[in-house]
C-alpha cells in the first residue's frame, strides 16, 4: 500500500500524549476491579509527528469537492463554505452539555428554532423535528409516524408503495419500519405510472414514497393527481428531499400535498459530507401529524425555548440526544448567509448548471429520458457498451482525469446509468472541462477502447479487486 | 453572499447552448398549481462578518461549559481532546469527500476506516467491527433488531440499568418489528443475576448489559455472562464506554455476542450531543457478519497486487438489497470514526489507560470525600468507574439549582427519571481544585 497503517509507525514505548499529573490520591483500582484488570491493549505507540504524517498522507490520497467537481448525482455535492466550519468552532456554541438546563442555552435553541421555521419555509410543512440524523434516518422516523399514525387511528394498513427509480434507502426504511415494500414501474417517460400507482392503491396502502423531481431529475407532472389517489385511499404521501436542491423557491413539497419529508442538511445546505458522515435529515410534516414526531420536540413559550417531553402520542427517540446540532450550526449559517433569495437563485444555477452539461453531453452519450429535467439528468452507457467499455469504466477512466465519477449504475430503471449531478457551486469553466474529458473518453472508446477497459492508470492504487475482497474479508488488522 | 461563481455573461452563454431563453424557462415543467408564487420569506443573505457576529450573539446567550464546572455525564462526556484532531480533520480532502464509492480516489477515507475497524476491534476485542453507526443510542437499537434477525427471536430482556435514551431509542426500532420487551428493575442501580436467571428462556433474542451501566457501577459481568450462555440460543449484546475499555476488561472476555457503544468521548468533544459515534462489532462468525448493517472496508489488492482498501460486502446494503437490506444506514458517522481513531492513535494503549485511571482516581476521590459528608451518600462506593449516585436527605433539583448560582453543575439530576439522586460524573478535565470547590459548596448549603 502507499502509506503504511499507522500501527506500523509504532515503537514501544513511544508516545504522543501529555496529561496532567494526577494530583488526587490514588483509589484502590487493583484491589476493587481485580479481576476486570485488561493487560492485552494493543493500541499504536506513535508521536504526535507519526500521527501527523500519517493522517496527512492519507488525507493526500483522497479527494473532495475542494478537490474538484464531483457530480455523484442524488449526492448535491456542493461547496462547503469555510465561515460555517468557523461558526461550527465556536466554543460558546458548541462546549455545551446536552443535560444542561434549557435557561443555559437559549442562543443555542433560539438558532435551532430558526431552523426549523426556516425549513418550514421551505418546505411548506407545519412542524420540524431536527433528531434524525441522516436522510435515511428521516426517512426510518417518517414511516414510523406512517405507522403510529395509523396505529392510533386503528386502521391496519401494511403496505409501502415506492417507485422502481426510488432510492435504496426508500424500501429499506420500509421494511425497517415493518411495512411491505411494493414496487412500482415508471412510464416510458421516466415518471411515475398512474394506472400501476392505481393497481397498487388499496385499504391497506399506507404510503407512498416519492422523491420530486424524481431520480431522473424529471419533475413528476401529474403530482398532484398522484397524492390525490393516496389521500382517496386513506394513505399517506412521504417526500424524499434528497433532490430539495431543484425545487427550492420554485416549488414546495407542501404545496404538492405531501404530508411528509426529511431533508438533508448534507446535501440541499451545504453541510460537508465527511468522507460518509455526519450528515442530518430533519424530517418536517403537517399539523396533524405533529403529536407523532420524535421527542423531545423543540417549542417556544412567551419565556423561553425549551424540549417538550410531554408527548404521548410520539413515536419516541430516534438519537440518543436532539441530533446532529454540529451540523445543524453550519446549515443554519448557510441559510443565513444565502438568503432566501439566495436560495433561489442556487436552485436556478444549480439547475441551469446540469441542463447546460446535458445540452452539451446528450449527442455522444445516449440520452434514455428525453424530458426536461431539473438538477440532476441521467445518461446510458448503452453506446459505449457496445463499443467495448461499460459505465464502470468510464467511470474509472474519469479518475485518470482528475475528476470524480458521477452516480453509476442508478437509478436501476436506466441501464449503465451515469446519474449526474454538478450542483450550482461548479462554474462553466469546470463544467466544460468535465464535458471535454467525457468527450476524449467516448472518443478512446471507439480509437483504443483498451485503454479506458483498464483505467484508471494514474491514481494511487488500480482497480481493486472486489470479489476478493468479499470472499476473504480482511477487516482489520 | 451565495456561491455561484457564473458571472450573467456566462449564464447567457449556457442558456443560449441550452436553447432557452431565460432560467425560468427551466422550470415550465412544473405545474402552476404547486408553483411557489411568493418569494420565500427568508431574510437576504448577510456577509461573513455579519455571520460570525450573530453567532457570538447567539454563544452569548449560552452558558457554556468554559463558563462554569461540570460534573454532567449521563452518556455525553466531556474528556480532553487534543488539539491535533480538529487540524488534521479540517484536511478538506476528508471532510468534504463523500462515501468513498470510488475506491481509487478515496484511498485516505478507506485506510484510515480500516484502521478505525481495527482499533475498535482491539477495544472490544471483537473480531469484526463496522464503519460507524449514528449514535450510541442508535447502534444499540440496530444491534437489537440484529440480534431478532440472527436468532429469529424476538424478546429482548432490557435491564434498567441501561442508559434511558437508549433504552427507548431501542424501543422506537423494536416498533417497527415489533420486539417484545422485558423491563428489568435494579436493586440500587445493579441487577440482580437471578432476575435474569429467572426471566430468560427459549424465546429471548438477546440481553442487553451497559459496561459500566448509567449509573457508573460494573455488573456481575461473569454471572450474567455465564446464564446468557447457558441459554443456547440468546446472544450477549454489551454496550461499552470505550474509555473503560483501556483500563477493564473487554466486552469478549465476558463472551459478549455483539458490542456496540458511543464513541464521542473518543475525541468528538460534546456538541450538545451530536455529531456523536456510534461504534459496533461483533463476533468473527460469517453468519452474524451478513446481518452486520453499515458500511464494511476490507483489504485487497489491485491489477498490479498493489494493497488497496474498498468498501466491501455490500450486498448487505440498501443500495444493492433494498428492502431485504440489513439496514437502511447510508451515511454514517465517517469524520467521528476519524478523529476516534486519530484520537487512539495519539493516546496510544498507555495514553487511554492513563485517561481511564485518572477519571477513575479522581471521580473516587470526589465520592469519598462528598460520601463523608454529613446527610450524603454514595451508592456502590467501590463497584464504579468514572460515574456514581449521589444520595442526599435534601431534594436534587433544589441542590443542583443552588450549585449552579456557585458556577457548578453538580451532575444529572435522576429526578428527570423519576428516580432520586444526582448522577456525578468526573473525567481526567476536572481538577482536585474544582472537586473541592463542589464539596466545599455542598458543606455549606
Amino acid at each position: 500500500m502507499e502509506e503504511k497503517l499507522i500501527k506500523d509507525y509504532s515503537s514501544p514505548g513511544r508516545k504522543g500524549y501529555s496529561l496532567p499529573p494526577l494530583e488526587v490520591e490514588k483509589s484502590n483500582l487493583a484491589e476493587n476491579l481485580a479481576d476486570y484488570l485488561r493487560e492485552d491493549l494493543e493500541l499504536p505507540e506513535v508521536s504526535e509527528v507519526d500521527v501527523v504524517r500519517h493522517y496527512t498522507a492519507l488525507s493526500e490520497m483522497n479527494y473532495g469537492v475542494d478537490s474538484g467537481i464531483y457530480p455523484l448525482g442524488s449526492c448535491t455535492m456542493k461547496y462547503n463554505p469555510k465561515r460555517n466550519e468557523r461558526v461550527a468552532r465556536t466554543s460558546g456554541l458548541t462546549n455545551i452539555h446536552p443535560y444542561q438546563p434549557v435557561e443555559q442555552l437559549q442562543g443555542s435553541l433560539e438558532l435551532l428554532y430558526q431552523l426549523k421555521l426556516d425549513l418550514a419555509e421551505i418546505s411548506a410543512m407545519d412542524e420540524i423535528t431536527l433528531q434524525p440524523a441522516s436522510g435515511a434516518h428521516g426517512e426510518f422516523t417518517s414511516l414510523l409516524i406512517v405507522k403510529k399514525y395509523f396505529a392510533d387511528r386503528e386502521e391496519e394498513r401494511t403496505k409501502v408503495i415506492v417507485p422502481d427509480s426510488a432510492h435504496g434507502t426508500n424500501p429499506a426504511s420500509a421494511a425497517m419500519a415493518g411495512f411491505d415494500v411494493v414496487e412500482i414501474a415508471s412510464n416510458e417517460r421516466g415518471m411515475v405510472d398512474l394506472d400501476a400507482l392505481a393497481e397498487a392503491l388499496d385499504e391497506k396502502t399506507a404510503a407512498l414514497m416519492l422523491t420530486n423531481p424524481n431520480t431522473l431529475g424529471i419533475f413528476e407532472e401529474d403530482i398532484l393527481k398522484i397524492t390525490e389517489m393516496v389521500h382517496e385511499v386513506g394513505g399517506l404521501v412521504y417526500y424524499d428531499g434528497a433532490n430539495m436542491n431543484a425545487i427550492m423557491g420554485y416549488a414546495k413539497p407542501g404545496l404538492m400535498d405531501f404530508d411528509l419529508m426529511h431533508f438533508n442538511l448534507h446535501k440541499t445546505f451545504s453541510t460537508p459530507h465527511g468522507g460518509g458522515g455526519p450528515g442530518s435529515g430533519p424530517v418536517g410534516v403537517k399539523d396533524f401529524l405533529a403529536p407523532y414526531l420524535p421527542k423531545p420536540l423543540l417549542k417556544k413559550d412567551e419565556e423561553k425555548y425549551y424540549w417538550d417531553y410531554q408527548r404521548p402520542k410520539s413515536i419516541g427517540k430516534v438519537h440518543s440526544f436532539y441530533g446532529n446540532y454540529g451540523v445543524m450550526l453550519r446549515a443554519w449559517s448557510y441559510i443565513k448567509t444565502v438568503g432566501g433569495s439566495g436560495l433561489k437563485e442556487t436552485t436556478e444555477n444549480a439547475v441551469l448548471n446540469a441542463n447546460y452539461l446535458k445540452a452539451k453531453l446528450k449527442n455522444d452519450f445516449e440520452l434514455p429520458y428525453a424530458e426536461d429535467s431539473l438538477h440532476e439528468f441521467v445518461l446510458s452507457g448503452s453506446r459505449q457498451k457496445e463499443e467495448g467499455a461499460s459505465t464502470l469504466n468510464i467511470a474509472k477512466r474519469l479518475l485518470d482525469y482528475d475528476q470524480y465519477a458521477p452516480t453509476i449504475y442508478f437509478p436501476l430503471v436506466v441501464k449503465e446509468a451515469m446519474m449526474i449531478e454538478p450542483t450550482e457551486t461548479e462554474n462553466i469553466g469546470t463544467l466544460d472541462h468535465f464535458v471535454e474529458t467525457m468527450l476524449t473518453i467516448s472518443r478512446e472508446i471507439k480509437e483504443n477502447p483498451e485503454i479506458v477497459k483498464n483505467a484508471p492508470h494514474s491514481t494511487i492504487v488500480r482497480k481493486l479487486n472486489e470479489t476478493e475482497a468479499a470472499r476473504n474479508p480482511d477487516l482489520h488488522w | 453572499m451565495d456561491y455561484i461563481s457564473n458571472t450573467a455573461a456566462e449564464k447567457n452563454k449556457m442558456l443560449k447552448e441550452i436553447g432557452i431563453k431565460e432560467v425560468k424557462d427551466l422550470f415550465q415543467m412544473i405545474p402552476e398549481a404547486v408553483a411557489a408564487d411568493d418569494e420565500l420569506k427568508i431574510k437576504a443573505g448577510i456577509s461573513e462578518m455579519e455571520l460570525m457576529r450573530k453567532a457570538q450573539a447567539q454563544a452569548a446567550k449560552n452558558k457554556s461549559l468554559d463558563q462554569q464546572i461540570s460534573f454532567l455525564g449521563a452518556g455525553a462526556y466531556d474528556h480532553y481532546v487534543p488539539g491535533i484532531i480538529d487540524a488534521l480533520i479540517s484536511r478538506s480532502e476528508f471532510y468534504t469527500a463523500y462515501t468513498p464509492y470510488q475506491a481509487e480516489l478515496s484511498q485516505g477515507t478507506l485506510e484510515a476506516i480500516y484502521e478505525y475497524q481495527s482499533m475498535i476491534c482491539d477495544l472490544t476485542g471483537m473480531g469484526i467491527a463496522n464503519a460507524s453507526m449514528l449514535d450510541g443510542g442508535s447502534a444499540a437499537a440496530e444491534a437489537v433488531t440484529m440480534a431478532a434477525r440472527i436468532t429469529r427471536k424476538a424478546r429482548v430482556i432490557l435491564p434498567d440499568t441501561i442508559n434511558p435514551a437508549y433504552r427507548e431509542v431501542i424501543k422506537t426500532y423494536g416498533s417497527g418489528v415489533d420486539l417484545d420487551f422485558i423491563d428489568l428493575e435494579s436493586e440500587n442501580q445493579i441487577i440482580n443475576p437471578a432476575l435474569i436467571e429467572e426471566k430468560i428462556d427459549n424465546q429471548t433474542a438477546v440481553v442487553v448489559l451497559q459496561y459500566p451501566n448509567f449509573y457508573g457501577s460494573i455488573e456481575k459481568m461473569e454471572s450474567i455472562s455465564k446464564i446468557v450462555k447457558n441459554n443456547k440460543k440468546t446472544l450477549l449484546l454489551i454496550i461499552a464506554n470505550p474509555i473503560l475499555l483501556g483500563l477493564l476488561k473487554a466486552p469478549a472476555d465476558f463472551g459478549a455476542d455483539i458490542v456496540v457503544g458511543e464513541a464521542q468521548s473518543l475525541g468528538s468533544g460534546l456538541n450538545y450531543g451530536g455529531p456523536n459515534l456510534g461504534f459496533m462489532a461483533c463476533r468473527d462468525d460469517r453468519k452474524m457478519l451478513r446481518q452486520l448493517p453499515g458500511r464494511i472496508v476490507g483489504k485487497t489488492t489491485d491489477v498490479e497486487g498493489k494493497e488497496g482498501f474498498v468498501l466491501t460486502l455490500q450486498t448487505r446494503e440498501q443500495h444493492i438489497r433494498r428492502e431485504k437490506a440489513t439496514s437502511n444506514i447510508c451515511t454514517n458517522e465517517a469524520l467521528n470514526a476519524l478523529m476516534a481513531t486519530i484520537y487512539l492513535s495519539t493516546m496510544g494503549k498507555e495514553g487511554l489507560k492513563e485517561v481511564g485511571e485518572q477519571s477513575y482516581h479522581k471521580a473516587h476521590y470526589l465520592a469519598a470525600k462528598l460520601d463523608q459528608l454529613a446527610g450524603y451518600q454514595v451508592l456502590n462506593k467501590e463497584n464504579f468507574f468514572n460515574e456514581f449516585v449521589l444520595k442526599s436527605e435534601k431534594d436534587s433539583t433544589e441542590l443542583i439549582n443552588e450549585l449552579m448560582k456557585a458556577d457548578i453543575i453538580a451532575g444529572y439530576d435522576l429526578k428527570e427519571l423519576g428516580s432520586e439522586g444526582i448522577l456525578v460524573c468526573v473525567t481526567e478535565k476536572r481538577t482536585k481544585t474544582e472537586m473541592d470547590k463542589l464539596v466545599e459548596k455542598l458543606e455549606v448549603l
